[in-house]
């Protein structure tokens, strides 16, 4: 460990103390606070100050100061809460943030807005006086001087609480030349010595060129247990004048701090002692299996055949849960992504008028850290979209019969090895009607299209479609959904939106659990395998000649319990040659996207396996409808199947209306 | 070297004291919260006591209170680390036994020269 590790772990935990006040300050209601509540965010920001000073963020250490106080008179009841108060406090931890990361990045602070805001909190605390003045009455008081007297006379119990006269007058010999003369008149006799009292007084001149305040710092912590008079010897004339010194900062430069900016990519991640503790484990029993088999070096004899199949075993066993364990590790919870919505909605919904309940769920579902960091940018855009355009007015609302606040729900959680997270409100819906509008006005449906309201709905999530009707702060800035859609399909998950116009809108997302490794089903066509992510395949089957419709256009459709299927054939998609000439030779892969099933057909179906995933795009290039590479246990390579991408290329290649499936 | 004892809530402060004491050649153990601190004080005798005093559960000032009970500390000298803003706490702590202060922000230079101070 050195020191900037120590600064790290500091960084970290300021950062967790924001995000505490933040909460606490949230939902503080107006009146007299509850000592428990404050007491936990002033010791958040007294030890922001403290370490502050300590690591090197005398700025930061600084600007809490004003916060802290205000804070302890919340906390001894001097003050009240309010509304204002809250919003100013706010905007203090928002800053103090800043200040943390511009130091981090080492970029300038923005000046004006921390002085800015050191002069509101300072307005509230009444102090107005700047700080030179206080400098200069200090060196009045505290005239300089080189030579002095001091009478020290130590009270009897000053023992009692460990300090020791000595190290007083040792510390006043290091400030100067000192000559000092012990006062032994209250000593008694030795028979009535009582050694844990102090008898003895003591008459010291000391020659320093030092103020009055520095010898007496030496006594500071037993002015109240002793007698000390400390006078100059010869006049304050020679008063060295100490001139404040002014630092210019920087003036900030253009580059303003968004609210939007993701977490900074950090180095570091934090792991409960829980999971490495697990990992310790597993090695050990690693170990334990490497000692079992290590016996067989080079003689193995038939009887030890046995001992050896269990031996490999049992390292199957370990290398699987050392394995998921390692996984486990990148895994943190939502929590750190959804956290930082309260305070999100909060502001939003001020800015907008609009009245607006968050609910959280699922906080603990734990997802992959490069996830999770992914996903923020998308769900923050989900929210202000469902903010600015889902929820209505209070008023709109009354007038609809609904209550006037509004709801909106981030809910995430495990769905058969994917992690689905929702954005639910309870606004307005999507209205098909002006989106089927939009789409035929840009072109991206044609007019002879029949869609269902389900596809509708999703067409939202096409490039250059908007129906915001005006281009507001919030959303709508040229960051579409359709940037959204690209986000998560980038991390191998889907997005889709159902909604009810009136009612609501709920908009899915599925990501996979780790973008490392994944369960997958092994297929082949031709002599081609390819791997498809089990969490995809609803279902296989074998083909029923009935059930296959063929479509204009030379499409066929597989008809699925009453339901009608696209079937897309891997070997058109990828342009290779199927073992089968015909569809009933092979079989269908029923896989979801987007809420819609479609039939994959192959030639065969082969093992399911755990693959580790390779990235296609730094060893190759991106290919539409594969997510990656992975290398067998033969050692031959395989493409991962992006289920998403091989469909989209498919409605692409046969124009969407043809596949309308009602 | 010293035995010194360490009690903050805060992870970063302790790591700094830590890491600042034990550069200076001392051992140290440190708590998280005055309960803890006075547990570690009853399984050890520390040459030095260094307490924060907002805690959780057990504040530094209870804390020092208890130690001072504590026949084995009587003598042992404890410092409540404060901030200037604080003057009646270090006056508290002063009160119920704590030898001195270290005022925060201190950089390690000022933990090293406080330390050795009441060390020798």
């Amino acid at each position: 460990m050195d020191l900037k590790d120590v600064v790290d772990s500091f960084y970290a935990e300021s950062l967790e103390g924001l995000d505490l006040m933040e909460n606490v300050l949230l939902t503080l209601p107006p009146g007299p606070v509850e000592s428990e509540v404050i007491n936990k965010i002033f010791r958040a920001a007294h030890s922001i100050k403290g370490g502050g000073g300590i690591f090197g963020f005398a700025e930061i250490s600084d600007f809490m100061h004003g916060v802290e106080t205000v804070l302890d008179q919340l906390r001894n009841g001097q003050r009240e809460a309010s509304n204002e108060l809250s919003e100013l406090l706010l905007e203090t931890v928002d800053c103090v943030r800043h200040m943390f990361k511009a130091a981090r990045d080492k970029k300038p602070v923005q000046q004006d807005r921390v002085t800015s805001l050191r002069q509101q909190v300072d307005m509230i605390l009444h102090q107005s006086a700047p700080e030179t003045s206080k400098l200069k009455t200090e060196l009045m008081v505290n005239p300089k001087s080189s030579d002095w007297h001091i009478s020290f006379k130590p009270h009897p119990g000053m023992l009692a609480k460990a300090n020791d006269p000595l190290r007083m007058i040792r510390h006043l010999a290091e400030l100067g030349s000192i000559r000092s003369q012990a006062c032994l008149d209250e000593l008694p006799p030795f028979a009535e010595l009582d050694p844990t009292e102090c008898y003895l007084a003591w008459e010291i001149e000391l020659t320093a060129d030092v103020r009055e305040d520095e010898i007496e710092e030496v006594f500071s912590w037993v002015l109240d247990e002793c007698d000390l008079i400390i006078k100059p010897l010869d006049s304050p004339a020679k008063q060295a004048g100490k001139s404040a010194r002014i630092e210019l900062k920087p003036v900030p430069s253009g580059d303003t701090l968004q609210s939007t900016d993701g977490p900074a990519a950090s180095e570091s991640i934090r792991v409960s002692i829980d999971k490495i503790d697990n990992l310790i484990n597993l090695v050990g029993e690693l170990v334990i299996t490497q000692s079992m088999l290590s016996r067989f070096d080079n003689d193995i004899s038939a009887l030890d055949l046995e001992t050896l199949r269990n031996g490999l075993s049992q390292l199957i066993r370990n290398t699987r849960d050392l394995q998921e364990s390692v996984l486990q590790i990148r895994m943190l919870p939502i929590r750190f992504c959804f956290n930082r919505f309260p305070r999100l909605v909060h502001d939003i919904s001020l800015k907008l008028n609009k009245k607006v309940n968050l609910k959280l769920s699922g906080e603990d579902t734990e997802l992959d850290k490069t996830v999770l960091e992914c996903i923020n940018n998308p769900l923050l855009h989900l929210v202000r979209n469902a903010l600015d355009h889902g929820l209505e007015t209070p008023e709109q609302r009354r007038r609809a019969n609904k209550p006037e606040t509004g709801t909106l729900e981030l809910k995430a959680y495990h769905e058969s090895g994917s992690i689905l997270i929702e954005v639910i409100d309870d606004g307005n819906g999507l209205n098909t009607d002006k989106i089927r509008k939009r789409a035929l006005e840009r072109g991206i449906i044609a007019a002879e299209d029949n869609l269902g309201e389900h596809q509708i709905n999703q067409l939202i999530f096409q490039a250059g479609f908007t129906t915001a009707e005006k281009i507001s702060d919030l959303s709508g800035r040229g960051v579409g959904m359709d940037v959204v859609k690209r986000d998560i399909n980038d991390l191998g998950g889907d997005v889709w939106l159902e909604s009810e116009f009136g009612v609501g809108t709920k908009v899915s997302i599925r990501l996979p659990l780790t973008l490392a490794i994944l369960d997958g089903q092994l297929l082949r066509v031709g002599s081609e395998i390819y791997v498809m992510p089990l969490s995809t395949i609803i279902e296989t089957l074998q083909i029923n000649s009935d059930h296959i419709n063929t479509l204009p256009g030379n499409s066929q459709v597989y008809r699925l319990r009453n339901k009608y299927i696209p079937i897309i054939r891997l070997d058109e998609a990828f342009n290779t040659n199927a073992e089968a000439t015909k569809l009933e030779d092979g079989l269908l892969v029923i896989v979801d996207s987007e809420r819609q099933h479609y039939g994959i057909w192959v030639d065969e179906l082969l093992d399911q396996q755990q693959v580790v995933i390779k990235s296609l795009v730094s060893n190759f290039k991106q290919v539409c409808g594969v997510s990656g590479a992975t290398i067998l246990g033969d050692g031959t390579v395989a493409l991962i199947l992006d289920a998403t991408g091989i469909v989209s290329a498919f409605t692409k290649r046969h124009n969407v209306s043809g596949m309308a499936v009602a | 070297m010293a035995n010194i004892l360490a009690v903050d809530d805060s992870p970063s402060m302790r790591k700094m004291v830590s890491f600042t004491l034990k550069e200076a050649g001392h051992h140290v153990i440190t708590a998280e919260n005055g309960e803890q601190g006075l547990a570690a004080a009853r399984a050890e005798t520390a040459d030095l006591v260094l307490t924060d005093i907002n805690m959780p559960t057990m504040d530094g000032i209870s804390l020092v209170k208890a130690l001072r009970d504590l026949p084995n500390y009587a003598h042992v000298p404890i410092l409540v680390l404060t901030t200037e803003s604080g003057a009646n706490k270090k006056m508290e702590g002063k009160h119920v036994g704590a030898t001195g202060w270290l005022v925060k922000p201190f950089n390690p230079e000022k933990l090293l020269e406080v330390v050795s101070k009441v060390l020798d």
